[in-house]
């Protein structure tokens, strides 16, 4: 893409999300979302980052991390601490608070730029060892490696150990989560159709055969654990900035990392779109089941555990397969009523949802 | 020096339990090269299928051997069936996928028995009754219960039996055969599907014996309480060597020794961290563990 077209769309994007921004925080006079509907969007956005960044160590590379849950506190827990110990500071240099004015923005962008790089750092030392060794391992790793992060923060202090870090403020918006959301499904769609992802391809299809061919794998997975890592971290800094609830390391421990999981493998393991798909689904329907819930406790749990099982012997390739939601399958698919196979470069004009 | 005995005394009753939860790991692992998540609250099962059958035979007033021995086979049954029903519905449709897709499937039935359990038996911790009186021997300063007692005594058994059926048995060399190669003993006319079957029924049966020994000795038992301790025993089974039974003994003392080392110090915070801290190390030093032989893989 041109330069030119490149930064069209990015200034079209922005203005976009500023515009739906105000949509949903404040409204145009009286055309305002509902709170709960508003908040109900930014969970999804959330959702987004974090699968779609899963997407890129699960679906593209094939590798199996159960620990992304790990990496979202590491990197919420990182960018809260900021915000909350240094936001004032660092908000003084544009003028303004944490909260407003130009120096709000500074905040966000710093609180977000050291959770990507605390993930990240954190993805690495988990990574490295990991990732040299193929299959089951790695999802043992990482699972470990939350209750590690888990059991360390618990023991912090300073970001308020077993009762939660509850002096977070709600500075992130609808313009941060989105534009992280966008962020992360540019990168992972960038990697995908790119050398990169070609290597990722093969490690997944061959891991013996992509070494026989000279692609250095444990560069490549590490590289795109590291990534994925920082992405979630950022998702992790949105999290817990979000509400005014504290961050809690109880929620985010083994069940959020499953959550997420699911979400992947329902949208289609490998599948940008498919992740998508998948959050969002995931986000709505516990909202839409919520009388179900509490008519029947608990119960919603089991479904999702159930619905799992099915899904992995009846249709293991999710809703999306490997295939990716665009305009051109679109069309292709209404024009003519076959089954519409994918052409070989439709993942290079793959539309983002 | 008491002290330090004390702890090592804990620390193998705590590393038992471990170790009969983690033959159950190995052994799946050793015939299908599968990490049976559902593993843990299989154990998790087994206790609370002891505690309803104490109740309903009335067992739960009048603690009594017998009544405990007739509990823990009860129970050891009911988890072996248990066992063989998820291998039967859940992983043998994905046999023949990718291992991913049979990972997530015990993912899924390790949460449908979690989420399950806590919609059947209520998310509220029940009390097991005492079976067995509690006893308390003291030898030279160090004391030990008759509850402990028994773990390291039933562990052990347990692990000369197993070696017992695995190299001296017909079904114990047709595992090895299946272990070795599936396609291969199947040729060979080994039924390798019974053998499997038998594979998760041993395994649950033994992580039943586990819980229900846990209970015996801290009767709390919730229903997810086979999450941490199934975790701990999987890192033990890695520890010791995957696919190796003298290793998943030893793996497991290991990691009991040290979480109930550690208790005494003044990291006695993160007791929890500590068996995955050692988990990436031994991955970094020597995946194949201390008992395990590095295969080589053919393409």
């Amino acid at each position: 893409m041109p330069v030119g077209r490149k930064l069209f769309f990015i200034t079209l994007a922005i203005v976009a999300l500023a515009v739906l921004d105000q949509l949903f925080e404040r409204g145009f006079g009286d055309l305002r979302i509902n709170p709960y509907y508003a908040r109900i969007v930014s969970l999804a956005g959330i959702n987004i980052t974090l699968a779609v960044s899963l997407t890129l160590i699960n679906g593209l590379a094939g590798q199996f991390s159960i620990g992304h849950a790990g990496f979202m506190a590491v990197g919420g827990y990182a960018g809260t601490y900021l915000t909350v110990y240094h936001g004032a500071a660092i908000a003084s240099f544009l003028g303004g608070t944490p909260l407003e004015g130009p120096g709000s923005v500074l905040v966000m962008i710093a609180s977000l730029a050291v959770a990507a790089c605390a993930a990240g750092l954190a993805g690495l030392v988990v990574g490295i060892p990991s990732l040299r060794l193929r299959g089951d391992y790695l999802a043992i790793v990482t699972l470990g490696f939350g209750e590690i992060i888990r059991v360390i923060i618990l023991n912090i202090p300073a970001v308020g150990g077993a009762t939660g870090f509850t002096a977070a403020l709600p500075i992130t918006s609808f313009f941060w989560i989105f534009g992280v959301a966008l962020l992360t499904i540019v990168v992972v769609r960038n990697i995908a159709t790119s050398t990169f992802g070609r290597a990722l391809g093969a490690i997944r299809t061959d891991e013996i055969a992509a070494e026989a061919m000279g692609i250095q794998t444990t560069r490549y997975k590490v590289a795109a654990f590291v990534i994925s890592s920082a992405l979630a971290g950022m998702a992790g800094a949105l999290w817990g900035q979000l509400f005014a609830n504290p961050l809690n390391p109880q929620n985010l421990n083994f069940v959020k990392s499953i959550e997420v999981i699911i979400m992947i493998v329902l949208g289609g393991l490998g599948s940008i779109t498919g992740a998508v798909l998948g959050a969002t689904t995931l986000t709505v329907l516990p909202e839409a089941l919520r009388t179900f819930d509490q008519q029947f406790p608990g119960l919603r749990m089991v479904l999702y555990a159930l619905l799992l099982i099915l899904l992995m012997i009846y249709r293991p390739q999710g809703i999306m397969g490997r295939r990716e939601l665009s305009f051109a399958w679109l069309r292709r698919s209404t024009r003519d009523d076959g089954p519409a196979a994918p052409a070989a470069g439709a993942g290079k004009d793959a539309a983002d949802g | 020096m008491e002290t330090l005995l004390q702890q090592i005394i804990n620390g193998l009753s705590l590393g038992a339990i471990y170790a009969l939860i983690a033959l159950g790991y190995t052994m799946v692992y050793g015939v299908l090269r599968l990490i049976n998540f559902a593993h843990g609250d299989v154990y998790m099962l087994g206790a609370f299928s002891g505690y309803y059958l104490a109740h309903a035979l009335g067992l739960d007033g009048n603690p009594s051997v017998l009544g405990a021995i007739v509990v823990t086979i009860g129970a050891m049954a009911f988890c072996a069936i248990v066992g063989m029903l998820i291998e039967r519905f859940a992983y043998k449709p994905v046999r023949h996928h990718p291992r991913l897709t049979a990972l997530i499937t015990a993912i899924g039935v390790s949460l449908l028995l979690e989420y399950g359990g806590q919609v059947v038996f209520g998310a509220t911790p029940r009390f097991f009754p005492q079976m067995i009186e509690s006893r308390t021997y003291a030898l030279g300063g160090v004391q030990i219960t008759n509850q402990n007692l028994l773990i390291i005594l039933v562990a052990v058994v347990v692990m000369f039996g197993l070696e017992f059926i695995v190299h001296r048995t017909r079904i114990g060399k047709a595992m090895r055969a299946t272990s070795y190669n599936l396609q291969v003993a199947k040729l060979m006319g080994i039924n390798t599907d019974r053998v499997i079957a038998f594979t998760f029924a041993l395994g649950s049966a033994l992580a039943a014996a586990g819980g229900v020994l846990v209970a015996l000795a801290i009767p709390r038992i919730d229903p997810l309480m086979g999450l941490m301790t199934g975790l701990k025993a999987f890192v033990a089974a890695v520890l010791g060597g995957i696919g190796s039974i003298p290793g998943a003994m030893v793996g497991g003392v290991l990691i009991g020794l040290m979480e109930t080392g550690l208790s005494a110090t003044a990291y006695s915070t993160y007791r929890d961290a500590v068996a995955f801290g050692v988990l990436i190390l031994i991955l970094v030093v020597r995946p194949a563990g201390i008992f395990g032989s590095t295969a080589v893989e053919k393409v």
